[in-house]
């Protein structure tokens, strides 16, 4: 039928595909988990070398002579719970106890919380099951000043750098004591007193300004260094490319750190990395040293942050650190990983579980026991119940204890423009 | 007082503000060693230093996601986005990020930025040089938007927008920078050098962000303009020979709806000018609230004229831009209604 209103351009041509005796058609690759739910988890295909065999370079090094960090992972931990190798003995007794207790504390608060929103209290919940190492040592091999610019899976920075667990369960509430007004979600904590920036929720965008504060640090001659965090499929966004040419052009004095948590929300890790071999190895393009480590191994963790930072003290610019690391739960308390990934698929995951592995080195080192480890579990668990008890005083989200209605309008600017202290007039409040 | 390009206004500016507070950092672009395709930033480098201005990798996105770094730091960057039509990559930093940073984080973090765009056409310069997004910016809440018309005001808006503890978007019609754009372009250009607003005082002075100004007294109608278009407006009052109030809004938001009011409520009559394309353009909220607020003094429906709904062309540009005859026959439409 010919329609004489139609003019050619709006005639579409047909879409056949055209065969050639030369090739093959073309298909399009779409990368698959090596497991999905019902399978046997398999993690065959992640190479771990043992503790203790990857060297620890000088910190002046070139990206391009410690290529092969890009891709191995470092280790300190081994299976009888020794520390081993160059990475090791950088922390005393003392120190690793207090790291294992801030796991333990994170560990415990997540579980509380997670509860508390299933109870209705809040809205919405992360937590960071498996993954606690990763902040919680970073955490020690900062200074006071340094800048953490987080995503929402580091409250180990929080706990490590002594923020008080009643603001955290405050803004988890956004109650009256909620340091940010009800403004933010659960756990987008903001504390500029302990190295931690606001958490934006919008992923990545928080990389390239840990970029800018350290070249900022750097242009006012200051010490203080930058630390960016990104998950593993976050780092497909143009930030993270922003990011790493500006720092690698400036030379800025800022840790980049990707927590490869193997999952973004239900998609495997494969899709955000691609035909790259590792996340890491995407630094060596800028000619950024890049290394992987452990992220269950608390000393490792802690000793691979150590030295990025001390580059970064020393002028002598960025590293990029790939955390190799599990997510035991699921993303949020929005989704069910039962649906996408093998439901025993933590328990096979080849590095462990981070509190069981320091406590056990702390064990082999003499300084710890079962017993002392059951002990202060529960008294741990009494800490948060009544850091959580306190908070709820000050109300829980569906409550009547909440921020006001008035202070919906207060600091979206300094000082309040006409029009919106006449829309407030207008919401009567 | 020298006279000026608006080009040198905006120079000066951050120049006077460079000097007077070491936490000012400019860089975009070709903005260091060259000074800016525009040339606005033409010798800070050299006075003061690779550190304080200095050229960007080509990311929009880049440029801001650092200045909002720097700005949560404590230093007062003002960055240069080539053109406007360049903004999209970075339009992410400045809308969850640099608005929001001071409301989210409850004034932990706050974000005293200002992004300099040229925008508007003109120039021959197609869709990807001559657009006008400032709607794009005054529907984001917790950052300002300016639009300087003149030297004078180029000065002093940037230099209250540098001053500014929030972000701003500061729009520089392009059309503008070297004169005053009267609408034809097929007639000679007149320089800054002979208008008034030519003349820009020396040194620091600041004019406050959401102050307009009238540029022309009348009791006929209300025009309100900003940018180049406060000139063909001025051009198209002077061929229709009525006696229009033309007002210069020099800032989006914060919005002086006082002046507004008051002269619409005079006139009973309003047109409202803009380049950028007409629906959902800020022409739209500007009419919703001319219309709240003067009702009952209207005497003619608000009428509005802006470039079409169409990508800024090429070849056509002066069939697209709103030049004189347009908000003639719109102005003689609204005194006849």
């Amino acid at each position: 039928m010919s329609d004489p209103n139609l003019t050619r351009e709006t005639v579409i041509p047909q879409r056949e595909a055209v065969q050639s005796a030369e090739y093959a058609p073309l298909k399009l690759h779409v990368p698959e988990p090596a497991v999905r739910p019902g399978g046997t988890p398999d993690f065959s295909n992640i190479r771990i070398p043992r503790a203790g065999q990857v060297d620890r370079p000088a910190i002046d090094v070139d990206a391009e002579a410690i290529r092969d960090l890009a891709f191995s992972v470092i280790r300190v931990l081994n299976r009888d719970g020794e520390a081993v190798g160059p990475w090791a003995g950088a922390l005393s007794d003392t120190e690793l106890l207090e790291g294992l207790r801030h796991m333990m504390i994170l560990r415990a608060f997540d579980a509380r919380m997670q509860t508390a929103q299933r109870q209705g209290k809040t809205s919405f919940y992360m937590q960071h099951m498996g993954e606690e190492a990763v902040s919680c040592a970073f955490r020690k091999a900062l200074r006071p000043g340094d800048m953490n610019f987080p995503t929402y899976r580091q409250a180990g920075l929080l706990i490590a750098g002594g923020y008080s667990l009643v603001e955290m369960a405050c803004q988890i509430y956004s109650n009256t004591h909620d340091p940010l007004k009800g403004r933010q979600l659960p756990v987008m904590y903001s504390s500029r007193e302990h190295g931690f920036f606001s958490i934006s929720g919008n992923l990545a965008t928080q990389y390239i300004q840990a970029v800018g504060w350290a070249m900022a640090s750097a242009i006012k001659n200051d010490t203080k260094i930058a630390v960016g965090w990104i998950g593993d499929g976050a780092t497909a966004e143009s930030d993270f490319h922003a990011a790493l040419v500006f720092a690698s052009t400036y030379r800025a004095p800022v840790v980049l750190n990707i927590v490869n948590n193997q999952w973004a929300i239900s998609t495997f890790q494969g899709i955000a990395r691609g035909g790259s071999g590792t996340f890491a190895a995407r630094g060596l393009g800028f000619g950024i040293p890049a290394l992987r480590v452990d992220g269950n191994d608390y000393l490792a963790v802690h000793a691979v942050a150590k030295w990025a930072c001390e580059r970064a003290r020393r002028n002598l610019g960025p590293t990029l650190i790939e955390h190799v690391t599990y997510r035991v739960g699921a993303h949020s308390t929005s989704d069910d990983p039962a649906g996408y990934r093998p439901k025993t698929e933590s328990e096979a995951w080849p590095l462990g579980d981070p509190v069981i592995r320091l406590k056990n080195h702390l064990i082999v080192r003499g300084a710890w026991s079962e017993e002392r480890h059951k002990q202060t579990e529960a008294e741990i668990l009494d800490t948060v119940i009544a850091a959580q008890k306190e908070a709820e005083g000050y109300g829980t989200l569906h409550s009547e204890q909440r921020p006001s209605a008035r202070d919906m309008f207060e600091g979206v600017f300094a000082e309040m423009p006409p029009h919106l202290r006449r829309q407030r007039q207008e919401a009567g409040v | 007082m020298t006279r000026r390009t608006m080009i040198e206004a905006i120079r000066d500016a951050m120049d006077v503000m460079m000097s007077r507070d070491s936490d000012v950092v400019v860089f975009g672009e070709d903005v260091g060693y060259f000074g800016g395709v525009f040339r606005a930033s033409q010798g800070l480098q050299a006075k003061y230093g690779k550190s304080r201005c200095f050229d960007t990798p080509i990311s929009e996105l880049g440029i801001v996601g650092v200045a909002v770094g720097m700005a949560a730091y404590g230093l007062k960057p003002c960055v240069e986005i080539q053109f406007a039509d360049y903004m999209y990559p970075a339009y992410d930093q400045i809308v969850s990020e640099a608005a929001r940073l001071r409301y989210r984080s409850n004034g932990q973090f706050t974000c005293p930025l200002v992004v300099r765009m040229p925008t508007g056409g003109g120039i021959f310069g197609g869709q990807t040089h001559s657009q006008s997004p400032e709607a794009l910016f005054t529907h984001v809440c917790g950052i300002k938007t300016v639009v300087p018309s003149n030297p004078r005001d180029a000065k002093g808006l940037l230099i209250s927008a540098i001053e500014d503890p929030d972000p701003v978007i500061f729009l520089e019609p392009k059309r503008l920078y070297n004169g005053p754009f009267d609408g034809h372009h097929d007639r000679p250009v007149t320089p800054w050098s002979k208008h008034d607003l030519g003349e820009v005082d020396d040194g620091h002075y600041a004019i406050p962000l959401g102050s307009a100004a009238i540029r022309r007294q009348g009791e006929a109608v209300t025009i309100l303009a900003y940018g180049t278009m406060v000139h063909v407006a001025e051009t198209a009052v002077a061929e229709v020979g009525i006696d229009a109030e033309i007002i210069d809004l020099r800032s989006l938001l914060p919005l002086d709806l006082d002046t507004i009011e008051a002269s619409v409520k005079k006139t009973g009559r309003c047109v409202i000018v803009h380049e950028a394309t007409l629906t959902s353009g800020f022409g739209a909220e500007l009419c919703a609230l001319v219309q709240t607020r003067c009702f009952y003094h209207l005497e003619a429906p608000i009428a509005r004229v802006a470039g079409w709904d169409t990508p800024y062309p090429h070849a056509q540009e002066w069939d697209y831009f709103p030049g004189p005859a347009r908000i003639g026959r719109a102005l003689i439409e609204t005194l006849e209604a």
